[in-house]
C-alpha cells in the first residue's frame, strides 16, 4: 500500500517539475515590457471601478454548507457501499436511516428556498419565473 | 523497494504523463478540426500536414508572450493557481488502470501507475483540488469577471460533485471495492456485464455531472464568454493561461478514462479474456480502452458545438433538484435490489 | 431570516466585450447576478452622419447611409431614396423598383441571419451561428455580383440605381431560394425548439405590448410583442402593396407573449416572408428598363420638407429631410430603430441576471452603427 502511494508522490513531484519547466523557459525567452495600462485589470475598455474584492452574495456560503453536509454523507457512503454485500438487510435499514434524516435536511432547504438560486425581481413577465420568490430591491 | 522496481514506476509515469499531454495537444487540434468540420469550415491546416503541428506552434506562441499579472493581483496566488489546477489534472490518470497485466523481465507489470486501494476516492479528492484553483485564480486576479467566473464555477462543481459521488457509490455497491481494478475486473467477460447496462440511471447522471465538473458545454459557465469574456482566466495570459486551456483537456481525458473505467468495462474488450493471450491481449485491451476513451473524448466535443448554454439557476436547479434526487433514488434501488437478491 | 443581500458593484459590460454586438458600453448595477439597473453609453462609433449631411450634396449622401445600420445598407439606401424621391416627385420605373424590392429583402434575409445567429450565439450556441453566416455569404456573393460591394452597397440612387442586374441574377437568385428555403427547418431544428434554446429564452425579458408602443420600439421587437405593424402592409411604400405576404407576429407559443424566443421566431417566420415576398418579385420583374432613365441630372428638390419611414430589418427608420431648394439638404435627420429598441432594455432588463440581459441584448437585435450614426 506504500508502495502505491510512493507511485503518487513521485507523480506529484513529476507534476510539478512539468507544471515549473514550461513556466521556466517562459520566464527566459518571453519578453517583458511593463506598463501601467497593461497592467490594468480587464473591465471591457474602460477603468475598472472600485475592486473586485466585495462582499459576494451570501447564497454561495449556503450552497457551500449544505454541499458539506451532504459531501461528508457521501463520505460515510463509500465504505458502507463497499461492505454492503457483507452485512445486507441490516445495512440498508441503518444507511436508510441515515439517509432518510439527511433527505429531510434536503426536503426542508428545498422548502425553505434556499435552492432556489435566485429571487429575481422583475417588471413584466411571470410565466415559468412566476414561483420564482421575489424579493423586493432595496 | 529495489531499483528496477522504481524504474518501471519512473517509466510508468513518465509515459502516462507524456501520453496525457500528447492527448491533450490531439484533442485542443482535434477540438479545432471537428468543430470546422462540423460548421463547414476548415480549421487550422497550415501548420505542417493537415496542420497537426498547430497545437506545438501555438505552444510555442504562448511561451513567447509577455506574462502580465495585473497591478491589483494578489501575485503568488495568482502564480499559484494554474498550478493548482494543472497538477491534478495530470495526476488523476495516475490509477486508472488501462491495460491488462503485461509480463517483462519476468515480472508482472500492471498497466496502471499506482493501485491504490481507495482509487475512486483518489479520483474524487483530486478533482475537488482543482476547484481551488479555479477560485483562487477567479479571486486573485482582482477583476469582476474574474470573480464571477470563479464563483459560479465553484458552486457548479461543489453542486455536481455530489451527483457524480453518489452515482458512483451505486457502482461501489454494485462491485464492492474502491479499487479501479476490481471495478473493471467486476465488468469482466460478456457484453452486458458492463455497468452501463446494469446502471443506465447511474451512467446518465455520472456523464451529465461530468460535463459539468470539466466546465463544457452546456455547463461552461464560468467562462461563458457571452457574459464573463474568460470567466475566472480573464486575466491570464502567456503559459498561464496555456495552463488552463491544458488543464480543461486533461480533466477531460480524465473524465472520459474514469466513464469508460465506470461504466464501459475498462480496458475489458467484450467476450475476450484478456489474461490469457499474453502480450498480444495487453495490446488488445489497451486499444480497446483508446477507443473507448476516444469515443468519449469526440462526444465531449460533438456535445460542445452543438447545445446553447445553461443559464446559471438553471444549473444549479438541475443540480440539486433533479440529479441529486435521482442519484439518491438510485443508490436506494441499488441496494434495495442486491439486498432482495442476496435473500432470496 | 431577513434577507441578506450582497454588496453591489457596477460593472462595465462592453465597450470591448464580446457580446454587445459593436461598441456598446452598458454600465450594469449588480450584487454578482442580478442586475439591478442598466445604464447604456452609446456614441463610441459616432460619426456625425446628420451634420455630415448638412455639408455634402442629396447624392453624397447614400454612402454615408450605408455606413449607419451597416448590416442592413441596403435597406437604409433604399429608405433614403424612397423619401427623396417623395420630395421630388419622381416616378421611378418598374424595373426599378422591382429591383429594389428585390434587394431590400434579400437584405432583410440576410440581416435577420445575423441577428439569429448572434443571438444564438450569446446563449452560447456556435455552430447556428456559422450556419448562418454560410447562407448570408451567398446573398452577399449576389450583392457583389450585382455592385460589386459586399457590405457598403451605395446601390440605390436618387431616382434609379448604381448598376442593372446582372445577367443570370435572377436564375441564381432563384437557385439561392430554392437552396434557403429548406434551411429554415434546419435552424428550427438546431436552434429554435432546443429543449435549452428554450429554457434560455422563453419567459426571458418579457416586453409587453404597452411597454414597447411607449418607448416607440419597431419592426420585429414590436411584432414579437404581438402587435401587428409593419409599414410595408401598414403603409406601402414603393411596390410592397403588390404583394402577397404575412406579417408574422409573436404569439407567446413557449411562454409569455414578447418573450425573446418570441423575437426571435418572429425574425425567422419573417425570413420566409421575404421568399414569398423574393419569389413574386423575381417572377413579375419586367424584363427590360433602363435603370438610370429617371436619375436627375442635378439634384435640387423644391423647398419644403419630408417624412418618409420604411421598414428596414430592424423595424422604422424614417428620414425626416429639409430642403432650402440648393443642392445641400438644409437638415437631415434619422428615426433610428436600434436605439428605441436599446432604449427599452433598461425598462425590461431590470431584475433579470446577468446571462438573461446578455440574451435580451442579443435578442433586441441593434446595430449600433445606427445607434450612434
Amino acid at each position: 500500500m506504500y508502495r502505491d502511494f510512493g507511485t503518487v508522490l513521485v507523480a506529484v513531484i513529476l507534476g510539478i517539475v512539468m507544471v515549473a519547466i514550461p513556466l521556466l523557459i517562459q520566464k527566459l525567452i518571453a519578453p517583458s515590457k511593463k506598463s501601467k495600462d497593461k497592467l490594468q485589470t480587464y473591465e471591457c475598455g474602460e477603468e475598472a471601478e472600485g475592486s473586485a474584492w466585495l462582499q459576494f452574495n451570501i447564497r454561495f456560503y449556503v450552497i457551500a454548507l449544505i454541499f458539506l453536509i451532504f459531501d461528508v454523507e457521501i463520505v460515510f457512503l463509500f465504505p458502507w457501499a463497499v461492505v454492503f454485500k457483507e452485512l445486507g438487510l441490516l445495512a440498508l435499514i441503518e444507511m436508510g436511516i441515515f439517509l432518510i434524516i439527511l433527505i429531510a435536511g434536503l426536503a426542508y432547504v428545498w422548502v425553505k428556498a434556499d435552492l432556489d438560486w435566485v429571487k429575481r425581481n422583475v417588471r413584466y413577465g411571470t410565466g415559468r419565473y412566476q414561483d420564482v420568490r421575489m424579493e423586493k430591491t432595496t | 523497494m529495489d531499483l528496477l522496481g522504481f524504474i518501471i514506476i519512473l517509466v510508468k509515469v513518465l509515459v502516462v504523463f507524456a501520453a496525457t499531454m500528447l492527448t491533450v495537444l490531439v484533442m485542443i487540434y482535434l477540438e479545432r478540426r471537428v468543430s470546422a468540420f462540423m460548421q463547414g469550415r476548415l480549421g487550422p491546416n497550415r501548420v505542417g500536414p493537415q496542420g497537426l503541428l498547430q497545437p506545438i506552434a501555438d505552444g510555442i506562441k504562448f511561451m513567447m508572450k509577455e506574462d502580465i499579472v495585473p497591478a491589483g493581483a494578489d501575485k503568488p496566488i495568482f502564480i499559484l493557481a494554474p498550478a493548482i489546477l494543472l497538477i491534478p489534472a495530470l495526476m488523476t490518470f495516475a490509477v486508472i488502470p488501462f491495460g491488462s497485466d503485461i509480463t517483462l523481465f519476468g515480472r508482472q507489470i500492471p498497466l496502471q501507475v499506482a493501485d491504490v486501494n481507495v482509487g475512486i476516492l483518489y479520483v474524487l479528492a483530486l478533482t475537488s483540488i482543482g476547484v481551488y484553483g479555479i477560485v483562487l485564480a477567479g479571486w486573485s486576479s482582482n477583476s469582476k469577471y474574474s470573480l464571477l467566473g470563479g464563483l459560479r464555477s465553484s458552486a457548479q462543481l461543489i453542486s455536481y460533485e455530489l451527483a457524480m459521488g453518489l452515482a458512483v457509490v451505486s457502482i461501489i455497491l454494485l462491485s464492492g471495492s474502491l479499487k479501479l481494478n476490481d471495478i473493471v475486473a467486476d465488468q469482466q467477460g460478456y457484453l452486458f456485464s458492463w455497468n452501463v447496462f446494469k446502471q443506465p440511471l447511474a451512467f446518465i447522471i455520472f456523464l451529465v455531472a461530468v460535463y459539468a465538473e470539466t466546465n463544457r458545454l452546456p455547463f461552461d459557465l464560468s467562462e461563458a464568454e457571452q457574459e464573463l469574456v474568460g470567466g475566472y482566466h480573464t486575466e491570464y495570459s502567456s503559459i498561464k493561461f496555456a495552463m488552463f486551456f491544458m488543464a480543461e483537456y486533461a480533466n477531460m481525458i480524465t473524465a472520459a478514462a474514469l466513464t469508460v473505467t465506470l461504466f464501459f468495462g475498462g480496458w475489458d474488450f467484450p467476450l475476450v479474456d484478456e489474461s490469457s493471450l499474453g502480450i498480444l491481449g495487453t495490446v488488445l485491451s489497451v486499444c480497446s480502452f483508446i477507443l473507448k476513451m476516444g469515443f468519449f473524448l469526440f462526444l465531449f466535443i460533438w456535445v460542445r458545438w452543438t447545445f446553447p448554454r445553461f443559464r446559471y439557476d438553471q444549473l444549479m436547479k438541475l443540480g440539486w433538484k433533479v440529479m441529486l434526487p435521482l442519484a439518491l433514488f438510485n443508490i436506494f434501488i441499488t441496494a434495495g435490489y442486491l439486498t432482495v437478491r442476496a435473500l432470496v | 431570516m431577513g434577507v441578506v443581500h450582497g454588496q453591489e458593484m457596477v460593472l462595465n459590460i462592453g465597450p470591448q466585450h464580446p457580446s454587445t454586438h459593436g461598441v456598446l458600453r452598458l454600465q450594469v448595477k449588480t450584487d454578482g447576478e442580478i442586475i439591478s439597473e442598466i445604464k447604456p453609453f452609446i456614441g463610441y462609433l459616432h460619426r456625425c452622419f446628420e451634420k455630415h449631411c448638412e455639408n455634402v450634396t442629396y447624392e453624397q449622401v447614400i454612402p454615408f447611409t450605408d455606413r449607419c445600420d451597416y448590416l442592413a445598407s441596403m435597406a437604409n439606401n433604399f429608405g433614403y431614396v424612397v423619401a427623396m424621391e417623395e420630395l421630388m416627385e419622381i416616378k421611378v420605373p418598374e424595373r426599378v423598383e422591382y429591383i429594389r424590392v428585390i434587394m431590400a429583402e434579400l437584405q432583410r434575409i440576410a440581416s435577420h441571419l445575423l441577428a439569429l445567429g448572434t443571438f444564438g450565439l450569446d446563449v452560447g450556441a456556435f455552430t447556428p451561428f456559422l450556419y448562418m453566416f454560410r447562407d448570408r455569404e451567398r446573398i452577399l456573393d449576389m450583392f457583389e455580383m450585382t455592385c460589386g460591394a459586399r457590405l457598403l452597397y451605395n446601390y440605390m440612387w436618387v431616382g434609379g440605381l448604381s448598376h442593372d442586374l446582372p445577367i443570370g441574377f435572377v436564375e441564381s437568385a432563384f437557385r439561392f431560394l430554392d437552396y434557403f428555403e429548406p434551411k429554415i427547418e434546419e435552424y428550427n431544428n438546431i436552434l429554435t425548439y432546443n429543449k435549452i434554446f428554450i429554457e434560455r429564452t422563453a419567459d426571458v425579458g418579457v416586453m409587453p405590448a404597452d411597454v414597447a408602443i411607449s418607448y416607440g420600439v419597431s419592426g420585429p421587437n414590436l411584432r414579437g410583442s404581438g402587435v401587428k405593424w409593419d409599414i410595408r402592409k401598414d403603409e406601402p411604400y414603393s411596390i410592397y402593396d403588390r404583394f402577397d405576404f404575412d406579417v408574422p407576429v409573436g404569439i407567446g407559443e413557449k411562454g409569455n407573449l414578447g418573450d425573446c424566443w418570441d423575437r426571435f421566431n418572429v425574425r425567422l417566420t419573417e425570413m420566409g416572408e421575404s421568399i414569398k415576398i423574393l419569389r413574386q418579385a423575381l417572377t413579375q420583374i419586367p424584363k427590360n428598363g433602363d435603370v438610370h432613365q429617371t436619375i436627375p441630372k442635378k439634384i435640387r428638390p423644391p423647398k419644403g420638407s419630408i417624412y418618409k419611414r420604411t421598414e428596414t430589418p430592424r423595424g422604422d427608420l424614417g428620414f425626416y429631410i429639409i430642403s432650402d431648394g440648393s443642392p445641400i439638404p438644409n437638415r437631415l435627420k434619422m428615426r433610428s430603430p436600434a436605439f428605441t429598441a436599446l432604449s427599452v432594455l433598461d425598462e425590461i432588463g431590470r431584475g433579470w441576471m446577468l446571462s438573461d440581459v446578455i440574451a435580451i441584448l442579443g435578442s433586441l437585435d441593434i446595430v449600433l452603427g445606427e445607434i450612434d450614426r
